[in-house]
């Protein structure tokens, strides 16, 4: 299967593009001749600049999702232009919520296999490769994608960088979505936004996290604290966020959020694999645990082998002398 | 109100994984158990059917060897019946494969609820849910945070990137379910005595209808052509904290120029 077009999944929020899918535009542009975003929205026109910049020349509206939840609409409007035919080769999908539903779907209608946790997709003869990370990022698998296409391939956020080619704005095509029937019941009837001071955690040149070694909820509040002073933003292992210390927007890991800041500063965190797979890609680890054995410090440039509360309080203190 | 919840029972999560050398398959030959996932929806059914004040849990789950220990936590939890589907042919099936094959048993079970966990604690591929869904020709919300059931919806607080919203859909559905969003319990003993005796349901694929050729490897569409170590982090400077701990991160970060 000659790969000529990709198309990529172009989620937007507050009004722009997800760096996510800016990444796969950017990538794909490496792997095909022609680049296409699929979009849903009220105003998908807004967008077809900045999808053109990073390489999108045409982007396909499913137009407003009147509060639908975007799954069961965005996947049947794919699926009819797959079997309309002149499609494309391969569908990229960012590994958002959505993401995830719309391409689950459209593996389901099309009956064909979707790939997911894909961390590197590359062209080989007459198709395309795939690398996930498995084992939390300790083992790295290389696939080839052997059905008929298009091939589906879930891909996580940073596996690729965001390069804008300068192109002009993408042109916005209709994309009708056929009737989906009792699969799209679900509606958004009201959204709650957490309120964030400070950058955004899958954005941020510093995160601070907690884990369960800070003991207790209250305390999550010296990491809040010292992502303030560094001008960063906190995060979370998955067991203080199941534990209800803090939102699941926090989570870094496997199933929270990835990031590849500056600084990662992991305080009372064991580092095991669900939470490695979605940090241990940043540029400088320092971590602070009081077992000197938690796995966590096999990926620390800078390891603390210290009782958070003594050293994250002292560090506290320190920066604000600084001033 | 009758709710299925799938269930996913798993290489024990403290053991270090491995991959079968032969197939790449993911190795699952030893002891298998109840994924701590799955402990959210069969503890979200159990109090979901109570509320509606009436009907039954049914678990279901896909699995290699008539492996049952894992269903038997989820019984002695307080499901009603269990259906498992073991079958030779199921070797190396993908996530849209286990989703055909759970929505045929699921089918049976009549469901006016079907619970999952966002995703597998040891493959974690998160489609095979919506996949679900998708061939039961069900909505679907995933992501909830917090279920609540009123006449012939269901109401959800969905996660999202930046906080939730508050999502409707009729019933039936299918829901995915984040860890946290109830506090599983601990099987009690009584409860473990009487896992032992309540039905599970042994189903092939051929019991399903289901064609071989649409499961197993064959119906994974995808070659493995390379298993390789990830590149180690070089290993940096581990040091004691002497009282100079919080010192020595911020002459580390002097050094990055991020103070």
């Amino acid at each position: 299967m000659a790969i000529d077009k990709i198309w990529v999944l172009a989620e937007v929020a507050d009004g722009k593009p997800i760096t996510a899918s800016l990444e796969l535009i950017s990538h794909a542009r490496s792997l095909a001749g022609t680049v296409e975003a699929v979009a849903w929205g009220e105003d998908t026109a807004a967008v077809a600049g900045t999808l053109g910049e990073y390489g999108a020349t045409v982007v396909h509206d499913v137009g407003d999702l009147s509060g639908a939840l975007p799954g069961a609409p965005v996947a049947a409007a794919l699926a009819a232009a797959v079997e309309a035919g002149g499609g494309p080769d391969a569908i990229l999908f960012p590994a958002t919520y959505d993401g995830r539903d719309i391409a689950g779907r459209l593996s389901a209608k099309l009956d064909r296999p979707v790939l997911t946790n894909v961390v590197g997709l590359n062209a080989d003869d007459g198709g395309l490769s795939t690398q996930h990370a498995i084992f939390g990022g300790q083992q790295n698998v290389t696939a080839h994608f052997t059905g008929e296409g298009p091939g589906l391939f879930v891909i996580r956020a940073k596996s690729f960088p965001a390069e804008a080619s300068g192109g002009g704005a993408a042109e916005v095509k209709a994309l009708e979505a056929p009737d989906t029937g009792a699969t799209n019941g679900a509606r958004i009837v009201a959204r709650h936004v957490e309120e964030r001071t400070g950058p955004k955690l899958d954005e941020a040149d510093v995160v601070v996290s907690g884990g369960r070694g800070l003991g207790q909820a209250d305390q999550y509040a010296l990491i809040e604290e010292l992502a303030t002073l560094l001008k960063g933003a906190p995060g979370a292992s998955r067991a203080i966020v199941d534990a209800g210390w803090v939102p699941y927007s926090h989570q870094v890991g496997q199933t929270g959020k990835t990031v590849k800041p500056t600084v990662y500063l992991a305080c009372g965190i064991s580092g095991a694999t669900q939470h490695l797979v979605g940090m241990k890609n940043s540029k400088n680890i320092v971590a602070i645990n009081k077992d000197q054995d938690a796995p966590i410090f096999t990926v620390a440039d800078l390891g603390i082998v210290g009782d958070v509360h003594k050293v994250v309080p002292k560090l506290i203190e320190t920066l604000k002398a600084r001033g | 109100m009758n709710v299925v919840v799938c269930v996913k029972q798993i290489p024990d999560p403290a053991a270090p994984p491995s991959l079968d050398s032969g197939t790449n398959n993911l190795s699952r030959t030893g002891k298998l158990i109840l994924d701590d996932s799955d402990a959210y929806g069969v503890e979200m059914g159990l109090q979901l059917a109570d509320s509606a004040g009436g009907g039954e849990v049914t678990l279901v789950s896909m699995a290699p060897n008539g492996e049952t220990s894992g269903l038997r936590t989820g019984l002695a939890m307080g499901a009603a019946k269990a259906i498992l589907i073991s079958d030779e042919t199921l070797a190396g099936t993908d996530a849209l494969g286990t989703a055909k094959v759970l929505a045929a048993a699921i089918k049976r079970a009549e469901p006016d609820l079907i619970l999952a966990a966002t995703e597998s604690s040891d493959g974690y591929t998160g489609t095979t849910p919506v996949q679900v869904a998708e061939i039961l020709g069900l909505p679907s919300v995933t992501f909830a945070k917090k279920v609540e059931v009123t006449g012939e919806s269901v109401k959800v607080e969905r996660q999202t990137e930046s906080g939730y919203d508050e999502v409707e859909c009729p019933l039936p559905a299918l829901v995915t379910v984040t860890a946290g969003v109830v506090e599983p319990r601990y099987p009690s003993f009584k409860g473990i005595m009487a896992a032992k005796s309540k039905p599970v349901e042994n189903l092939t694929v051929a019991d399903l209808g289901l064609d071989a050729g649409q499961v197993g490897a064959a119906g994974a569409r995808q070659e493995i052509t390379d298993v390789s170590a990830a590149d180690a982090r070089q290993a940096g400077e581990i040091v004691v904290d002497e009282g100079d701990g919080a010192d020595r991160i911020v002459q580390f970060l002097e050094q990055l120029k991020v103070l």
